[in-house]
């Protein structure tokens, strides 16, 4: 059914020493909410920690739009710590010491797990445009098969920031027997209307570039210059004007005075474009249109008649959300929302405001209050569940 | 040690019940209600720190204001409903209490009494606003912007459909039951708790015989 491999990356590896992870392709095939079926697939993953005997302290970390299943270790590409490396790893608030933690990469992604950059059995080529269009939904029953395929039957949380926050929700909507307790960050259980509109800039940017070529780009040169001016203007979104202000101000970069041009005058431009090339080098412009679209489709509520608070009509899990109160991507309101649905269903519902000027990626950094939050909730689960 | 009002509510509660604490703190009285009597218990608070302590308890509480978040909640959605010593700061108490009466089967709320003797004799004496054992911020700093005396409580109470179904004196020696329209307990409690149904609302037993209701 199922098959162990070493996962293939979409570039070449940099840093050799640094763990590779897993792949596992299923022969099953993944039915999609498009109507297609996707088969073979793969998902690519990293385990951290053991898993206990009783098989009972596992924890599933979803990532978020550009993330990939490197949470808590060296990125074999880049060479960088995992992007939540202040979160996850021995002694950290999600303990590798106590708890087995998963991270899988999203189908449709581009670090293993099948995506548009992966090989159509039918054509022997990239699927580019060919690969179905995925929902977050989609994603979540892969990663299910994949928890099963490890042999867990329930977890001891499911969480994630940010597009990881609705897969947690969708998590407890889809399988309200498979997790004990859920925890999203930074997220919403619909994408916004201004949300929506961001990412069509970005999808937009990368479709100008003739190189994108419709998609028809793997043989050729990538789409760089439109996948960096997406990933410049999505990175503004992530930040907040606080933040923007404190670390950059209207400092110039490398020179006593302005150019009268349109070279990169200002720090904060040259940021930008750090950002955005630095992006290309490991990220796929067809991941990003495809993952970004299955953000614009997730709607929570849309599968229960609008009412959001049916969608946990089932749940078991306790809950603990948490929001930052510069986050103006996924903001406290959204956040707050999905707190009010789980009550009218009586669930068991933790809500967190943490007080940051960071903005959306608050959930990335080192914000005390968060970490000292996400700790106790997972003692509390642990102690619960009789986890040592 | 819980502190003795809230002896004082716990003990007015029935086992195996639902219970929301609005201002839960550090959620002692939750954690005291979910360990002695088995009560399903949810909190709302204000402050993050204190939702933060909570959360580690494995409570269930909610960051927020009663001002805003009650309309929020469904109509009957809780067995017991309590507000203790938090009603003075809210910006709406009539709203507010509204919300509780809609929302819990029933409601328990306490507050400090400004009709206490201390507090009159203060103001009479010293021409200033009273600072209290109970009360002791200076007038430009409390955040009790809307005090009552018991007498004042009872008519609001009445007023927003309210049935008193059981009243006490909460002083340092401990707490004895009153009856909520008499002169004395509004010039000699510190404060009061108050145990109220919606009148005319949902036919409605005596707690006790509601146990394992939830």
């Amino acid at each position: 059914m199922a098959q162990t491999a070493n996962p293939v990356f979409l570039r070449p590896v940099s840093q050799p020493e640094a763990d590779p992870g897993k792949a596992i392709t299923f022969s099953t095939p993944l039915t999609l909410d498009c109507g297609r079926t996707l088969s073979p697939f793969t998902i690519a993953y990293m385990t951290y920690g053991t898993l206990n005997a009783a098989r009972s302290n596992a924890i599933l970390i979803c990532h978020a739009l550009t993330g990939d299943q490197f949470a808590a270790s060296r990125h074999p590409l880049t060479g960088k710590p995992g992007w939540w490396d202040i979160m996850v790893g021995p002694g950290k608030p999600i303990d590798t010491d106590r708890f087995f933690v998963i991270c899988s990469n999203v189908i449709g992604g581009c670090m293993g797990s099948t995506g548009p950059a992966s090989i159509d059995p039918k054509t022997g080529k990239p699927y580019a445009l060919d690969f179905p269009v995925v929902t977050i939904r989609d994603m979540v029953r892969a990663q299910a098969m994949l928890i099963d395929a490890l042999g867990i039957e329930k977890l001891l949380c499911v969480t994630g920031g940010s597009m990881g926050g609705m897969q947690v929700l969708q998590w407890a909507a889809s399988f309200p027997d498979r997790l004990a307790t859920a925890m999203p960050l930074a997220t919403a259980a619909r994408h916004s209307a201004q949300n929506i509109a961001f990412h069509e800039v970005g999808r937009q940017a990368i479709m100008a570039d003739p190189d994108w070529n419709g998609g028809q780009y793997y043989e050729s040169a990538n789409p760089a210059k439109g996948l960096a001016v997406a990933r410049m203007a999505a990175h503004i979104t992530y930040l907040s004007e606080a933040a923007l202000q404190r670390k950059f101000g209207r400092e110039l970069q490398d020179r006593d005075q302005i150019s009268f041009g349109f070279g990169a005058d200002f720090q904060v431009e040259s940021y930008l474009h750090h950002q955005g090339m630095t992006f290309v080098d490991r990220f796929d412009a067809n991941s990003y249109l495809y993952i970004t679209r299955a953000m614009d489709y997730f709607d929570l509520a849309s599968g229960y008649k609008g009412v959001l608070a049916d969608a946990f009509r089932d749940a078991k899990a306790r809950f603990c959300l948490i929001s930052f109160t510069s986050d103006w991507l996924f903001p406290t309101p959204e956040n707050k929302r999905i707190a009010h649905a789980l009550n009218a269903t009586a669930a068991n519902v933790s809500f967190v405001e943490i007080e940051s000027d960071k903005g959306h990626d608050a959930f990335l950094l080192d914000e005390p209050e968060m970490l000292a939050t996400v700790r106790g909730f997972l003692n509390a689960a642990a102690a619960e569940n009789g986890i040592a | 040690m819980l502190r003795p009002d809230l002896a004082a509510i716990a003990d007015m509660i029935a086992p195996n019940t639902r219970v929301l604490d609005i201002g839960c703190g550090d959620g002692a009285l939750l954690e005291h209600l979910k360990q002695t009597r088995g009560v399903d218990g949810r909190g709302i608070e204000l402050s993050q720190q204190n939702v933060n302590h909570c959360v580690a308890r494995g409570l269930s509480v909610l960051q927020g204001d009663a001002d805003t978040d009650l309309a929020e909640y469904p109509s009957q959605a809780f067995d017991v409903v309590i507000l203790s010593q938090t009603i003075q700061a809210t910006r709406s108490p009539a709203k507010v209490l509204a919300d509780l009466l809609r929302i819990g089967k029933r409601t328990i709320v306490s507050f400090p009494n400004f009709g206490h003797w201390r507090v009159r004799l203060s103001l009479l004496v010293n021409g200033r606003m009273p600072r209290t054992r109970a009360l002791d911020y200076p007038w430009y700093e409390t955040p009790n912007i809307h005090l009552c005396t018991i007498r004042d409580f009872t008519e609001m109470a009445k007023d927003a459909g309210a049935e008193i179904e059981k009243a006490l004196a909460l002083n340092a020696s401990g707490t004895s039951a009153i009856h909520a329209d008499a002169p004395g307990p509004n010039l000699f409690a510190e404060g009061a708790i108050f145990l109220m149904s919606r009148r005319g609302g949902v036919a409605w037993g005596p707690t006790a015989g509601r146990a394992g209701s939830s």
